[in-house]
């Protein structure tokens, strides 16, 4: 990664193999196969999400990251599970995944039960699992930058050799909370690579309706950031070798950085969303044709023979089963009592014997 | 008189008031093309152009602090937030800038610029997206704030709303954007700081506004149906201004009161009533003043544990009986 743009942007490098990356070149059949296995998880979670959605057992919204799970998947492997943060927006169903969050607990927060990740009181957009260092889903667009550029400032003020991904979308650039936490992360050179999921749209508004200027990540050149574009984010080693260098550059040289990744949601912005207005049936269908990122690995790895017709098919109803057992365990989870809607609001109301304060915490 | 949705009724003040006023600028996320994320703004890019129905990236402060300086210089902004939640994006545009810019120059400069969008909970959208900041607004001398409850209102407002050489924010709500009401067409102007006496009673005032006041009509309908008891529901419709008058006659005609909303209980709207009957009405109350507010905590995702949270048409009914103990 350079303060230049690499030549992956303005001309094409076309002898760039991420495959042969050095991140990449070391995995052996089994690490492919946990790649590839975490990408149909995701998706086969998101499509038993979709159903329960239409069948009334999830309220709200439903924004689904179906077309985007090598970003998720990628970004989440090369993570240091010990010393990496990462924290995203409301789309957050593959990360969650991604770091290892159980399709029950996840799927129980969707139905609003109590078994579910954060209880049942955040829901699909506010997963958190600070065991596995992720801290959120997050429903304000670009709230969560700011937060990943705590998370950032803590690891280095404790002296953390690691680093914080901050996700957002091609949207949320526009926020300016995030154009002042670029600046505070190049100033004080903090350990954060800021990761744009850019999948072209945020809700009804293209990129070029949205954002001026020539790129999205370029914006870091103002800052005297390093920044980079992963132009195929279907492809899971280009996210892995994008991502993995800024992570480096993160935890070796404590630098910022701005990972532009190109992706493409086939959903709705969320299921509620007409998703008529402003894009055609027939872009949708082309980059599923020629970019899906569960079939490009699927591909690759059928010519690698790492992958058997036979497999395929064993690791998608693996997956199906594992995402109907999550709905049927929502499903016969309890919901959370009334009481519960006044608890995790204070530390010292749900820990009493701590309480230091005194007086009137709640007023009905 | 034609019976139309309030969603249409606010989109009807607002192209009436385009056709009236060169001035007028409609601004907000996915407004236009999108035909806005609830439908409100549907028709009106078509109608009247990307000069006046204007998409804008996700830039609160930004476009509610262009809104302002823009109405400084005669144009009369009018800007939807997706969700009334996201002001606090641009809580500093609003409340040091708008709020205080008459003031700060000496009545030189005024700012008439409408805020508005849905503030409500109860669609499971979780405690980021489902605030009910009237209070927090109302608070701010120099902001006005209003809250329409029926379509014929949501309409009547809007235009005041516009019209209004102050900043307004105006707070709707997506639960009722379907509901449907008669409503007139034209001109139809409601004044702001002009409450509603929806339904005349003796026993009790039901004092409130939003969709809790039309919970305590149902709530009402029930009382004197269950109970014979005739509760009177005032509609407040306006926060700030607001009408003390029509309270306190009410307060002085049943002598016992109960407040709603669908806000927090701390610093509320209905905290600075109870505070304002007790002290130009004490003499007036036979029983303590009694609220109907949502369970103090951050909204909760879980959808039927948000019923509970939020007011509905047994609480108030159940709190009316209290009240007349
Ligand atoms: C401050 C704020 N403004 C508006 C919204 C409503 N909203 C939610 S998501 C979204 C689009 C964001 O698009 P993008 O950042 O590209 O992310 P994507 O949905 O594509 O993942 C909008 C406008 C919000 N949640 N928060
Ligand atoms: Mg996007």
């Amino acid at each position: 990664m350079s303060k230049k743009p690499p030549s992956t942007k303005n001309a094409p490098n076309y002898a760039y193999d991420a495959r042969r990356a050095t991140i990449n070149a070391r995995l052996d059949g089994g690490e492919q196969l946990a790649l590839y296995r975490v990408m149909v998880r995701i998706r086969r979670f998101e499509e038993r999400c979709l159903r329960a959605y239409q069948q009334g057992k999830i309220g709200g919204f439903l924004h689904l990251y179906i077309g985007q799970e090598s970003l998720a998947a990628g970004c989440c492997s090369v993570m240091d599970r010990k010393t990496d943060h990462i924290i995203t927006a409301y789309r957050d169903h593959g990360h969650a995944i991604g770091v290892g969050m159980s399709m029950n607990e996840l799927m129980a927060e969707n139905f609003g039960k109590y078994t579910g990740c954060s209880k049942g009181k955040g829901g699909s957009m506010h997963y958190f699992d600070p065991t596995r260092n992720f801290w959120g889903g997050h429903g304000i667009v670009g709230g969560q930058i700011p937060l990943g550029l705590g998370l950032a400032y803590a690891l280095k003020y404790r002296g953390i050799k690691g680093a914080c991904m901050a996700f957002m979308g091609d949207g949320a650039v526009n926020q300016g909370a995030v154009h002042e936490s670029y600046n505070l992360a190049a100033l004080w050179d903090l350990p954060v690579v800021f990761i744009i999921e850019n999948n072209g749209y945020s809700m009804g508004t293209s990129q070029e309706r949205s954002s001026a200027g020539p790129s999205l990540a370029q914006r870091a050149e103002g800052y005297g950031m390093n920044w980079d574009i992963a132009d195929n984010g279907h492809d899971v080693y280009e996210v892995r070798d994008k991502v993995d260098r800024a992570l480096r550059l993160a935890r070796d040289e404590s630098k910022p950085s701005i990972l532009e990744i190109r992706t493409y949601r086939y959903r709705g912005h969320s299921v509620a969303d007409p998703d008529s207005t402003y894009r055609e049936k027939a872009e949708i269908e082309e980059y599923k044709r020629t970019k899906d990122p569960i079939m490009a690995l699927q591909n690759s790895l059928v010519v690698e023979r790492v992958l058997t017709d036979e497999l395929i098919k064993k690791i998608d109803a693996a997956a199906r089963a594992e995402a109907e057992t999550s709905a049927l365990f929502a499903e016969q989870s309890p919901f959370p009592t009334p009481e519960d809607i006044k608890k995790d609001v204070y530390w010292e109301v749900d820990n009493p014997a701590d309480r230091k304060s005194v007086g009137s915490l709640f007023f009905d | 008189m034609p019976v139309i949705t309030y969603r249409e009724a606010l989109r009807h003040a607002m192209a009436e008031e385009l056709d009236r006023d060169p001035n007028v600028v409609i601004m907000g996320e996915e407004i236009g093309q999108f035909h806005g994320a609830y439908k409100v703004t549907e028709g009106l890019l078509a109608k009247y152009g990307p000069k006046r129905i204007v998409d804008t990236p996700i830039s609160e402060a930004a476009f509610i602090g262009l809104g302002v300086g823009a109405s400084m210089l005669g144009l009369r902004p009018v800007i939807e937030l997706m969700f009334f939640s996201f002001y606090s994006v641009a809580f500093d545009q609003i409340f040091n800038n708008a709020a205080n810019m008459r003031y700060m120059s000496g009545g030189l400069v005024h700012c008439p610029l409408v805020i508005r969008g849905p503030a409500n909970g109860g669609t499971n959208v979780g405690a980021t997206h489902s605030h009910t900041p009237e209070s927090i607004a109302a608070y701010h001398p120099g902001i006005k704030v209003v809250v329409p409850s029926t379509p014929a209102d949501a309409k009547g407002l809007l235009k005041s709303a516009i019209r209004d050489n102050d900043p307004v924010m105006f707070m709707e709500n997506t639960i009722l954007y379907g509901e449907t009401g008669e409503v007139p067409d034209g001109e139809h102007l409601v004044p702001l700081g002009l409450a509603r006496v929806i339904r005349e009673g003796t026993h009790l005032s039901i004092i409130g506004h939003g969709r809790a006041i039309q919970m305590a009509v149902k709530a009402a309908a029930i009382l004197e149906e269950k109970h014979n008891i005739r509760a009177e529901v005032v509609d407040l419709r306006s926060i700030r201004p607001l009408d003390e008058e029509t309270v306190l006659a009410s307060v002085r005609k049943t002598n016992r009161v109960l407040l709603v909303e669908e806000a927090k209980p701390f610093c509320s709207v209905s905290a600075m009533l109870a505070c304002i009957i007790q002290e130009k009405a004490f003499d007036h109350l036979d029983a303590p003043i009694r609220r109907v507010t949502s369970v103090d905590s951050p909204a909760i995702y879980s959808p039927p544990l948000e019923k509970i949270q939020l007011p509905s048409v047994d609480r108030i009914r159940a709190a009316a009986l209290e009240t007349l103990k």
